[in-house]
């Protein structure tokens, strides 16, 4: 099958990153552990701008962009410049952003997506490093607000700012570009998305192969495939009703799920570009060899390692290999020896379909347990024992605990119990699965205790052999399988 | 005590007297000041001095002290680049200059006038007024560093540290009859100093004599991380302090004798070279065929970067404010109101050089004509050791004759801006007087061959009393 793009939908990315996890900032030497800090506590006269401070470039932040584009597999500048953005905002301290501009530390690469019609390519067109402004802070909400504060503890972080062609075909490609994207990141250990600000896209997208429209500074991946549709949908619209599309800059209004003009093309800025002359250009060929020594496996190398060491579906694969973490956590269940097979069934699809379905977001794997916070709310944290897999999955192989028992150790364990070992909750809520002989005495009594329903199914009453098993299942307190209970019952009465 | 002391003789004061009381005569004199040349006096020198005296220290310049241009950063001193903007802005971090002088012992006396922002060649643009040139209480001492340059002269400092962008220290150093040298680009570090133009300047010191610029360059110099255009040429000054310009070979580049030159500043320079030649040196003449384009190349270059530079200064976080009804309107009246005319000038001019449609045409070819100047250095300098040149073409000039007159006095950096374009290190040293004004040699090296141009510089002083010559004005 080949995907048609009937209304000649092109979209385009442009995405910031924050490369959070490096220790400091991009110039300076401040902290980026800024996320709980008090305001303006995590600055320093590089990061404030002061008159006379100077930047130093961080090495690592270097290092962290010619992983991104390695991974990307970008072309590695040989050699990269700095140049200067020129504009006015109160969260810009120097009046200017350190960027860079003509000579990107990474050229041309691709990422290989699920798109519309199977595997599809997007292709990079570069990734620049770049600083980030400071925040503003409004006092409740922007209409009410009395005056603005300013936050520098962000200024100075270090941004990776990547550009893709217009590649993608759908709002949908487009989310599964980002989901990659992010994955990919956190890959390489330069980023943690659950942080606030850590990713900001700007998407641009035209309909029948027309003029573009770029949507900014959209904040989630979701708020991403919002925004599209409802541009693209404007968009038709517009050409439906005979209008053209203008090139202008739009902004997306989340609360409303709407785009809205900012500026046509005639009123765009001009940033007066120039180099930073406080930072002399540099090599980088020389290092790209080191850094390649330091990259990890990648999402997709990891998926196919996975469906052929473990013998799993592709399916689950790409569900295990979805999140580092994720992948590791797996990996670990699986090292204690329990069937990979069984584990993927329960680690994919129960495990993370009841992350989902609670909002939870995988935010830590340490190697004995994996971590998550409350999407909307980082101060709910929870977390799940590699050991405590291995316990469901070996009750499970064994035959002790049935599906619908597995199922509710995981979500008691979510819902507050990750104190408690599977075996416990098991025990204490009676879920293990009631021994054979049990089932057979249970079978016998309810024989005996009730021959008038014993009667009327034997006179043709199919209903009552509903009610026969259900007194089993009391009996057995829910432990007996019912299948099983009815086949028993059946054997007993029919000889 | 006498008024002009070398360093020598100023640690020789120190040990018979004390820290104290060569710094209570310093502020003394500084008191009875008529030239304007320091904006702001520390009030902590008389302490730091009895701190030294009673704590003993080993550094070199244990007790000296020393004014700093106000656009280098000294904790606790207001850092006013000689302007309303940064009213109320006192630095909380040190110039890496300024922890190397006080890890040397050296005593702040005090931060001396400028033109605002570096912007000028008279210090007349200060938004504290002008200093006056000692020599001609009348005459600009030139600038941008004229504060610096006309405290040294008066005798209200032994030497101090400047700035220079396209000719800040030179100038100043020409006109008012003392040393002064503009390091190679990268030989000291410029963390600390507000920027006018970043790729253009360096930090240099001015003195009465170029023992004691060598004796400052060994205590300022140097690598700094937090400079990343800084450079470890491991160059020892005091060392190349040798009378010997044996074999020296000198260029003498005919474009910086140009039109408009004072007759008397020729022949002075001429003399001088003549002069050399009697020690053992030899001259020649040199081409430099793009040097006529270096000085509108250096203004575009120097007025795109300050446009840059300059945007911080928007009232929103520290120095001069003025109310606005929303923080657009704040921003426009605090630098209509807290900057001076030739700064708007600049910052005009330099946003238009790097606008989409004339980048390509001015803030590119400029580059390129840099570029250009930087070959006509190398060239010159593969055939000779040194470039001997008038620092400027004329004398200190009448406070208020060109002031109204920006391209005039743009034109008074032709000789010294083609420096700053190709980074190479130039030191100005007195050579002649015409109607009792200082006349300035500037004498041009390759890159961190300091050594060179100090040697030449130092022989020259050996079999000359020029530098010994004071203002008669303020003796």
């Amino acid at each position: 099958m080949v995907y048609e793009n009937p209304d000649g939908i092109r979209i385009g990315l442009e995405i910031h990153v924050q490369l959070n996890k490096l220790k400091t900032k991009m110039f300076c030497g401040c902290s980026s552990d800024y996320h709980n800090a008090a305001p303006n506590t995590h600055t320093c006269p590089v990061c404030l701008g002061l008159p006379g401070a100077l930047p130093v470039l961080n090495k690592k932040a270097v290092e962290a962009a010619i992983k991104v584009g390695l991974a990307l597999e970008g072309e590695i500048a040989e050699e990269t410049q700095f140049h200067r953005k020129n504009y006015f905002y109160p969260d810009l301290p120097k009046g200017f952003q350190v960027t860079q501009y003509d000579y990107p530390i990474v050229g041309k690469g691709k990422v290989v997506i699920e798109g519309e019609d199977g595997e599809h390519v997007v292709g990079i067109t570069r990734a620049h490093m770049e600083e980030d402004p400071g925040k503003l802070v409004h006092i409740g909400s922007i209409e009410k607000s009395k005056g603005v504060l300013i936050d520098y503890n962000r200024s100075g972080m270090p941004l990776i700012e990547t550009v893709t062609e217009p590649d993608m075909r759908s709002p949908k490609e487009a989310r599964r570009f980002l989901d990659k994207f992010r994955n990919i990141l956190e890959y390489l250990d330069v980023f943690d998305g659950n942080l606030e600000g850590a990713m900001r896209v700007d998407a641009n997208v035209s309909v029948y192969w027309g003029t573009r429209v770029e949507i900014k500074n959209i904040s989630s991946h979701k708020g991403v495939e919002r925004a599209l549709l409802y541009e693209i949908m404007r968009q038709k619209n517009v050409i439906r009703r005979g209008g053209k599309i203008t090139q202008e800059t739009r902004h997306f209004d989340e609360g409303r799920g709407v785009t809205l003009s900012m500026r046509t093309k005639e009123e765009a800025e001009d940033y007066r570009y120039f180099r930073e002359p406080d930072l002399m250009p540099m090599r980088v060929a020389d290092w790209v060899p080191a850094v390649k020594e330091t990259l990890p496996e990648l999402p997709d190398a990891k998926r196919a390692r996975f469906i052929e060491q473990y013998s799993i579906t592709d399916m689950h694969a790409r569900a295990l290999t979805s999140k580092i973490m994720l992948a590791d956590f797996y990996e670990g269940v699986c090292a204690k020896g329990v069937d990979p097979k069984i584990a993927a069934t329960w680690t994919a699809d129960v495990f993370l379909g009841e992350l989902n379905y609670r909002d939870l977001a995988i935010s830590s794997y340490d190697g004995k347990k994996i971590g998550f916070i409350h999407t909307k709310d980082p101060e709910i944290e929870n977390s799940f024992k590699v050991s405590d897999m291995v316990e469901l999955v070996t009750h499970f192989a064994e035959g002790k605990i049935s599906d619908r028992a597995a199922v509710e150790v995981i979500r008691s364990i979510l819902d507050g119990e990750e104190d408690k070992t599977p075996s416990q909750i098991i025990e204490e809520k009676g879920l293990f699965k009631a021994e054979d002989n049990l089932v057979t005495k249970a079978v016998a009594e309810t024989i005996a205790e009730n021959e008038a329903a014993v009667q009327d199914y034997l006179g043709g009453a199919e209903k009552s052999l509903n009610f026969l098993v259900g007194q089993v299942m009391k009996k057995t307190k829910g432990t007996a399988d019912a299948k099983t209970a009815r086949e028993l019952i059946l054997k007993e009465l029919k000889g | 005590m006498a008024k002009w002391m070398s360093v020598a003789q100023v640690k020789e004061k120190i040990k018979e007297d004390s820290a104290e009381e060569v710094t209570a005569r310093y502020l003394e004199v500084v008191g009875k000041s008529k030239i304007n040349g320091y904006i702001t006096v520390s009030e902590k020198a008389l302490e730091q001095a009895k701190k030294i005296d009673s704590e003993g220290h080993e550094g070199p310049l244990a007790g000296v002290p020393i004014a700093i241009k106000d656009n280098i950063s000294v904790v606790g001193l207001p850092n006013s680049c000689g302007s309303k903007i940064l009213k109320g802005y006192i630095p909380p971090f040190n110039a890496h200059v300024i922890e190397k002088l006080l890890t040397a012992g050296a005593i702040i006396l005090g931060k001396t006038n400028m033109d605002e922002f570096a912007m000028g060649s008279s210090t007349e643009t200060s938004h504290f007024g002008p200093t006056a040139n000692p020599w001609d209480l009348e005459r600009v001492p030139g600038g941008s560093s004229g504060g610096s340059a006309a405290v040294v002269a008066a005798g209200e400092a032994p030497f101090a540290l400047g700035s220079d962008t396209g000719g800040s220290v030179r100038c100043p150093a020409a006109f008012c009859g003392v040393v002064g040298l503009k390091p190679t680009y990268g030989a000291v570090s410029r963390y600390g100093v507000v920027a006018y133009a970043n790729s253009l300047e360096q930090i240099g010191p001015l003195a009465n004599n170029v023992t004691d610029i060598a004796v400052l360059m060994d205590v300022i110099a140097g690598y700094d991380r937090r400079d990343s255009t800084s450079i470890d040429s491991k160059v020892e000054y005091q060392k190349a302090l040798v009378d010997d310009v044996e074999d020296l070979k000198i260029g003498v580049p005919k474009e910086f004798f140009g039109e408009g030159i004072h007759p008397n500043v020729e022949k002075a320079v001429w003399n001088t070279i003549h002069k050399y030649e009697s020690l053992g040196a030899t001259w020649e003449e040199v081409s430099m065929p793009h040097i006529k384009y270096a000085l509108a190349s250096y203004y575009i270059i120097a007025m795109s970067e300050a446009s840059s530079n300059l945007a911080r200064f928007d009232g929103t976080r520290y120095g001069f404010r003025e109310s606005g009804e929303n923080w657009h309107a704040m921003v426009s009246k605090t630098r209509a109101e807290g900057f001076g005319t030739e700064v708007k000038r600049r910052i005009l001019l330099g946003t238009y050089a790097l606008s989409a449609g004339y980048h390509d045409k001015y803030y590119l070819k400029a580059l390129k004509v840099r570029t250009l100047v930087k070959q006509d250095f190398d060239k010159a300098l593969s055939k000779v050791d040194l470039l001997m040149a008038p620092t400027m073409p004329n004398p200190a000039f009448k406070i208020g004759e060109k002031i109204e007159d920006p391209l005039t006095l743009y034109l008074s950096d032709v000789n010294t801006c083609p420096i700053n374009l190709a980074g190479v290190p130039s030191i100005s040293v007195p050579c002649g007087f015409t109607e009792g004004l200082p006349i300035g040699l500037q004498i041009m090296g390759k890159p961190f061959d300091e050594p060179t141009v100090l040697r030449a510089a130092y022989t020259f002083e050996q079999h000359t009393d020029y530098h010994t010559k004071r203002p008669p004005e303020v003796a």
